[in-house]
């Protein structure tokens, strides 16, 4: 798509709207006001109730500030950052935070190219295979963090009967309630991460798969070799929309564990901060940390994924 | 590509080992809330009597009927603003030329990145000082902002698919801009506006940050922040069973959206996410 900017005009306007009656010009002033018109809603839709509270977080960021305390505001500057930075327990949220988001998306980048390639290639049962991925996607995570917290709950659960844990109790240690988050997680979200793999799996013509087979290519070979150098587009994205979303994981941990046993993830900590301790000033500077490794992650994934691609063409050229 | 029959048998017991994956931990939920007295803490995965007390429980509650009128009152509203806000936007970006349309799809993907709780705790002040807080139009704004990138990537996606042969052509037979859109895209839209509004409906219908964050009472409480705050609803039981029965209850509507629009959806989410 090309952008065709119109002349900037000139700062005499009765002039030069005299002079420019040419019709495509009028046209383009048309269509420049229509697209105003039309995304300008959307855009102050998005921007009013999410800009200000951005710039207010970080402006809030800067100071030592406790809602209960409103006089005792002072300006700290970096020096909400400095704590945070410094305190131990951030970083071990942090890490919390982080082997959530490597396991489940690493877990569910393996599962969903599976269950990706069963709807692609399944003959049959294919609208039951599309309800079935769709309904741990539509589900609400809070249900779906009930349902396996229940699960898997000494009380109440089948899980250590099927298993014969006998009275084993998940949520006792800080290993185990992170595994029943991961799994809680991993059910939820896998579906969408297959369909955003199987969108890339439809697009490797059947002609590749057919002439690896007839030269003798095991299937092993024909998945390695064909069908992952050629969607790796769609593994990247998918890759990027998760990791972005596990790493804000909030919903299941505030349900299955409240952040007890040392499973507090990043989100939790700047939720308690701000809401339970109400210390704005460094629940708001939490925020923003959390929201920088976020666009971090993103840059990060953009930069491998354009060399990526890239090297790519490269090779067929 | 040919498939024998064997190879065709192993993609069936693949297909149907991820039905069971997906509708297993739903069917032990719809079990869970169909248990009463000690079948409740049984550790069995199915009720020796199956009986409907907990539907009773929740149902006699305000605290969940509220939330309940509240989630459906509030996903309706901000499903229906957000879908028509996005199609006016996605066909400005797929269609038109204007400067800012690189910022428009900027502040969207921002949007997206931005963690939800770091929104939500400065509107937590935000709304306290402008008297939004607990009241069903402050959680229907922020579900509009944190819904329409989504609808309008996924309609940016379909509207790149439309023949815009189509509208040209009803512009040289002298329709506006505005014709053109109106009778020429929309129809040809549609069915790209209601899979937003379905994958936009979801994501309001599953808010719980929001949820917990802005509100403080029942006026405007939405059912999955009630869940989480039922424990104190029944002094005399437990509430696990009663919450099993919630959630089924809230998960009705996510299924039978499923059965309808399964191709759909599919579509939306494949085409928004890869292309867009």
């Amino acid at each position: 798509m090309s952008i065709t900017t119109p002349a900037a005009p000139p700062r005499k306007p009765t002039e030069t709207r005299a002079a420019r009656r040419i019709r495509l010009t009028d046209r383009a002033r048309k269509e420049r006001n229509l697209g105003w018109m039309l995304a300008g809603p959307a855009f102050i839709a998005m921007v009013a109730v999410t800009g200000y509270p951005i710039l207010n977080a970080i402006w809030l960021s800067l100071f030592d500030f406790r809602l209960t305390d409103p006089d005792g505001r002072t300006f700290v500057f970096l020096g909400n950052y400095a704590t945070i930075l410094t305190d131990g327990l951030f970083w071990k949220q942090f890490g919390v935070t982080a082997i959530i988001t490597v396991v489940t998306v690493s877990v569910e980048l393996v599962l969903g190219f599976g269950l990706a390639m069963v709807m692609h290639r399944a003959l049959y049962l294919r609208t039951a295979l599309r309800v079935a991925i769709l309904v741990p996607y539509g589900i609400i995570t809070v249900v779906s963090a009930y349902a396996w917290a229940y699960a898997f709950s000494n009380t109440y659960g089948f899980v250590n009967s099927l298993f014969g844990l006998g009275d084993f109790d998940w949520f006792g240690g800080t290993w185990s309630a992170l595994f029943t988050v991961c799994v809680a997680e991993i059910w939820k979200t896998t579906p969408f991460m297959s369909l955003l793999l199987l969108a890339g799996l439809a697009q490797i013509p059947d002609d590749y798969l057919e002439a690896a087979q007839v030269d003798g290519a095991t299937a092993w070979q024909r998945v390695k070799r064909v069908i992952l150098p050629n969607m790796k587009a769609a593994i990247m994205v998918a890759l990027l929309f998760r990791t972005l979303d596990a790493f804000r994981i909030f919903d299941s941990v505030f349900i299955m564990t409240a952040g007890a046993q040392s499973t507090e993830t990043l989100s939790f900590l700047a939720y308690r901060q701000t809401i339970s301790r109400v210390m704005v000033g460094l629940g708001s500077a939490v925020s923003v940390i959390l929201a920088i490794l976020v666009v971090l992650i993103a840059v990060l994934f953009v930069k491998v994924f354009k060399t990526d691609l890239s090297q790519q063409r490269g090779d067929k050229k | 590509m040919k498939v024998s029959r064997r190879t065709q048998a192993y993609w069936i017991v693949g297909a149907v080992l991820i039905i069971a994956y997906a509708i297993i931990p739903v069917i032990w939920i719809i079990s869970l809330s169909f248990k009463e007295g000690d079948d409740i803490t049984n550790n069995a995965f199915l009720p020796t009597v199956w009986s409907w007390e907990n539907y009773k429980t929740v149902f006699a509650s305000d605290l969940f009927t509220s939330a309940l009128r509240n989630s459906v009152g509030m996903s309706l509203i901000a499903t229906t603003i957000s879908v028509i806000l996005a199609t006016l936007a996605a066909y400005a970006i797929s269609r038109l030329e204007f400067p800012g349309k690189r910022l428009v799809l900027g502040v969207a993907l921002a949007i997206t990145v931005f963690p939800v709780i770091a929104i939500a705790t400065p509107l937590f002040d935000l709304w306290r000082n402008v008297g939004l807080y607990d009241t069903w139009l402050g959680l229907i704004i922020p579900y509009l902002s944190y819904s329409l990138p989504l609808s309008v990537y996924v309609l940016a996606a379909f509207f790149r698919e439309i023949p815009w042969e189509m509208e040209q052509a009803a512009q040289v037979d002298g329709a506006t801009a505005w014709q053109a859109f109106r009778r020429v895209i929309v129809p040809l839209a549609s069915p790209g506006v209601f899979t937003a509004a379905i994958l936009t409906f979801f994501a309001v219908w599953n808010d719980f940050v929001f949820g917990i964050t802005l509100t403080s009472s029942e006026a405007a409480r939405p059912v999955p922040a009630a869940l989480a705050f039922f424990q104190g609803a029944s002094q005399f039981s437990q509430p696990t069973a009663p919450i099993a029965a919630a959630a089924v209850v809230v998960t009705i509507p996510v299924v039978i959206l499923v059965l309808l629009f399964q191709r759909k959806i599919v579509a939306g989410l494949t085409n928004g996410a890869v292309k867009g």
